[in-house]
């Protein structure tokens, strides 16, 4: 009972150290923010700030989705891809639906597209999920070949070609994609908007509802979750068919502010959102992580990059500091897990003097006998 | 610890002098003397957590003892680690053995120790020591053969090959014979007895008390990480280990009387269940098996008789392939683990840390973790009711926590499995089954487990558990199973004996 600073959670004295770990992303954040708007003048203004946090937008829903799936302890490499899908899908159905048989074009409202894309979202999202939970394919593989094949079906859909002229027409009763990514309201874009909405309503599902225990308690040890009467398999199908329709979402908010829909939009991000969720603090392994910490995660990497572009540093010099910023924050992660599992293997402290001490086994020992 | 020690002429090859060992502030052995003599067999008795792991441990390096010394060949010495141990001549072959599958014997025998002919690995050379050392033991092995394809019987004698290739004068087998059919058994035996021979010392642990006593020539006992015992074979018998083994004051309660047990509970019928690692074994066979509401059943077994099988098929995480499990007169083997917990069947499974805890979540998060039907409100978590039911829970069953907020990681193994056994009957169930309940806890808790069993089949619930030590059968258990190979073998009331239990699971039954 000697040390118990370690062992104390949130009791006692503040630990200063583990107050940084706890807010380190938030600490990288207010430092990007500080140091890029001494470099620049046009960094830290309401407009610039707006439109950073557009980028964010994006981001962030990815990484949204990507949190539930590593909160599993799984990973989905196909969000990139399935962003790029939808946004060409958005574009298709935007152009008309031909429904050839019947010999008639449907060219569905705005909404209607959107509701469909975000059900092709999904659809990616459940065979990846199908193929994890039921055929017991590893996550990794899944969807590292779902990022090759949705790749190459948006390529086919368009054959490589760009969808243009979104706008759709009044006649045909199927404008206001720009709404997404030029509208506001109340000042703030619809885009950042919806990413709200997301982080609100995933937060409360991980925190208030069933489905969120369960999320967790498979991803910390799907075995005894399982044990316990969790539908393990269905959590996992239901977390990836949720990251593909984040994918999704963000698919249609990256083809308004772009008002084009290319087939390879969206390439790399999901390397990005798996950098947005494990700065924000969520551990690879499964388990641990929240809504907040993806949140600054995706903010830490929309300011930086696009702070790096304000002040002029060349593309290259991007890479090489985004990639140093993502190793800093798993290192810390490191130094994280390592405070937290210390007290955790010295844990077994006999209540009373060492006459109780007949078990040979410390909790740790006992695992290997 | 003073014990007075059996009569021998030879020097020991191998002593251990008042050695203790801590982890934490667990003591897991508390000065204990040791000796080993050459040419023969000498097997450490002993229950879980008694401290035989963690001897056998500081005697093949793989830990250093806090205090105490050891004594090879008459002069002190410090084994740094299992290699600097190996090179001195003293091997183990643990309980799991440590081999690659995917590699030949002969590369298994000669791993870390690989034969070099201008720096490349001789591999005729090792084909050839591995084959003589083969003909030695007298198995018909290729060397060549990947080690995977072979039975675990034939991987054990790789084993002990692999030992011989390091002259081990000093060979330590923990469990050998667990995984082992009765063919495999003899010829193991008939190898220590060949090894023992040429002077080789061995040193024996198991659980399978008989079979031990077939072969050992000298006894120690360990209790507690003391050492209780310590005789030649010939002035032991079972009894006399029992005795030492559990001590005279060793009480696990009695079985709660005074109350009329209720309508059957659980109704098993015909249950067959498939061997997971062999498709054409069956794990459980033919087996019949009815529970009363309040009765108290202990499935006793040897490791590998089918007791974990056939608790996790009731329990709905193994399917059954044939058979009937009637859960208060309803049929339940097509439902889910879910829908069981639901109609109040649990199962508090074997392996806590693998399968019982989520370590990322809090004490009272893993306690809330089967009921959370109970406490949703309208789609949402309702804190309040959840905050009741892990309240509750930790005072039903005497959790010493800091609070509910807790990381598991920091409670005691005790504690821990007061846990696992504390979400199960949050969930309210009318027939609880718990796999080796007391496996790796001290003997206060597991005494305290008990007795919480007790008072649970009092209020009508329907209780089996299984367990591998036979002390554990003589507590409150109303009825004693006996399984092997996958079928109940005996049955027993209250009233039997620890050696008749024993005997009944041997492989003779």
């Amino acid at each position: 009972m000697a040390k118990t600073d370690s062992s104390t959670d949130g009791r006692g004295r503040i630990d200063f150290l583990a107050l940084l770990l706890e807010g380190r992303a938030f600490f990288g954040l207010v430092a990007i923010i500080i140091v890029f708007s001494f470099l620049s003048p046009n960094y830290f203004t309401v407009d610039n700030l707006l439109t950073m946090t557009s980028h964010v937008a994006i981001f962030g829903l990815l990484g949204l989705g990507m949190l539930l799936v590593i909160l599993t302890g799984g990973i989905d490499l196909s969000v990139g891809s399935t962003l790029g899908l939808c946004g060409v899908m958005t574009g298709f159905f935007i152009h008309g639906i031909d429904l050839g048989p019947l010999g008639y074009t449907a060219y569905p409202s705005i909404w209607v597209v959107g509701l469909l894309v975000c059900g092709v979202g999904a659809l990616v999202g459940l065979v990846n999920g199908v193929l994890v939970a039921y055929f017991k394919v590893p996550s990794f593989v899944a969807t590292l070949g779902a990022l090759y094949a949705v790749r190459g079906i948006a390529l086919l859909i368009t054959n490589g070609l760009t969808y243009n002229n979104l706008g759709g027409s009044e006649k045909l009763g199927n404008t206001g994609l720009d709404w997404l990514g030029f509208n506001r309201l109340l000042d703030i874009p619809v885009g950042v908007i919806i990413m709200a909405v997301v982080a609100i309503v995933l937060s409360i599902t991980l925190n208030r509802t069933a489905f969120g225990r369960w999320l967790y308690a498979t991803g910390g040890n799907a075995r005894a979750a399982r044990l316990s009467g969790v539908p393990t398999q269905f959590v996992t199908v239901m977390v990836f068919v949720l990251s593909g329709v984040c994918a999704a979402i963000a698919g249609l908010v990256l083809t308004s502010q772009l008002t084009s829909a290319g087939p390879t939009a969206g390439t790399t991000y999901e390397l990005t959102a798996i950098a947005t969720v494990v700065i924000g603090g969520a551990a690879l392994a499964g388990g641990i992580g929240n809504v907040r910490g993806t949140l600054l995660g995706a903010f830490v990497i929309g300011f930086l990059s696009d702070g790096l572009v304000i002040v002029g540093v060349s593309n290259y010099w991007q890479m090489v500091f985004t990639g140093v910023v993502i190793v800093l924050a798993v290192l810390l992660n490191s130094i994280d897990t390592k405070k937290r599992r210390r007290p955790a293997k010295a844990g077994d402290k006999p209540s009373k003097p060492a006459d109780s001490a007949s078990d040979a086994k410390t909790p740790t020992a006992t695992q290997t006998s | 610890m003073s014990v007075a020690a059996p009569d021998i002429d030879a020097n020991p090859v191998l002593s251990a002098r008042d050695v203790v060992k801590h982890y934490g502030g667990v003591q897991a052995l508390k000065g204990v003397d040791f000796d080993i003599y050459p040419g023969t067999v000498t097997t450490l008795f002993g229950e879980n957590g008694a401290g035989k792991s963690t001897l056998m441990k500081i005697l093949s390096g793989v830990e250093q003892p806090t205090a105490g010394q050891l004594i090879l060949d008459g002069a002190p010495v410090v084994f740094t680690s299992t290699v600097d141990a190996r090179d001195r001549g003293i091997s183990i072959i643990h309980q799991e053995l440590s081999l690659s599958p995917n590699m030949s014997v002969a590369d298994n025998i000669f791993m870390g120790r690989e034969i070099l002919r201008f720096g490349q690995v001789d591999y005729r050379e090792q084909a050839r020591q591995a084959a003589a050392l083969m003909t030695e033991l007298e198995e018909d092995i290729d060397p060549a053969t990947p080690v995977g394809e072979l039975r675990v019987g034939q991987q054990q004698i790789v084993e002990i090959a692999r030992a011989l290739s390091a002259r081990s004068r000093i060979l330590i087998m923990d469990e050998p014979t667990s995984a082992l059919s009765a063919a495999e058994i003899e010829v193991l035996f008939k190898v220590i007895h060949d090894l023992t021979e040429r002077g080789v010392a061995i040193v024996y642990i198991s659980h399978h008390l008989e079979e031990a006593l077939e072969i050992t020539d000298y006894a120690v006992v360990l209790r507690d990480g003391a050492m209780t015992a310590n005789e030649v074979r010939a002035h032991i018998d079972l009894a006399w280990i029992v005795r030492h083994m559990v001590g005279d004051h060793y009480d696990l309660g009695s079985p709660p009387d005074g109350y009329d047990f209720g309508d059957t509970a659980l109704a098993v019928e015909g249950l067959s269940v498939a061997d997971a690692t062999k498709a054409d074994r069956l794990a459980v066979e033919n087996l019949d098996l009815s529970v009363a509401a309040g009765e108290i059943v202990c499935i006793y077994g040897l490791m590998g008789a089918g007791r974990t099988e056939l608790l996790e098929t009731l329990a709905g995480n193994t399917a059954a392939r044939t058979g009937t499990i009637r859960l208060a007169g309803a049929e339940i083997s097509h439902r889910s683990i879910a829908q069981r917990i639901a109609a109040g069947l649990c199962l508090v499974p074997e392996d806590r840390q693998r399968d019982g805890l989520v370590q990322t979540l809090s004490v009272g998060r893993n306690l809330s973790l089967a009921s959370i039907p109970e406490f949703i409100k309208r789609l949402f978590v309702s804190n309040n009711t959840e905050r009741g039911l892990v309240d509750d829970g930790i005072r039903d069953v005497h959790v010493k926590t800091d609070g509910p907020d807790a990381a598991i990681g920091s409670l005691s193994g005790g504690n821990q499995q007061k846990v696992v056994i504390g979400k199960m009957l949050a969930t309210r169930p009318n027939v609880i089954l718990l796999d080796e309940p007391s496996r790796g806890i001290d003997i206060g808790a597991k005494a305290e487990v008990f007795k919480l069993l007790a008072e649970r089949a009092r209020q009508g619930v329907a209780v089996v558990y299984s367990t591998s030590e036979v002390s554990e059968c003589l507590s409150i258990a109303h009825r004693i199973i006996v399984m092997s190979r996958g079928r109940i073998v005996a049955e027993f009331g209250p009233d039997t004996t620890q050696e008749a239990i024993m005997a009944a699971s041997g492989e003779s039954a």
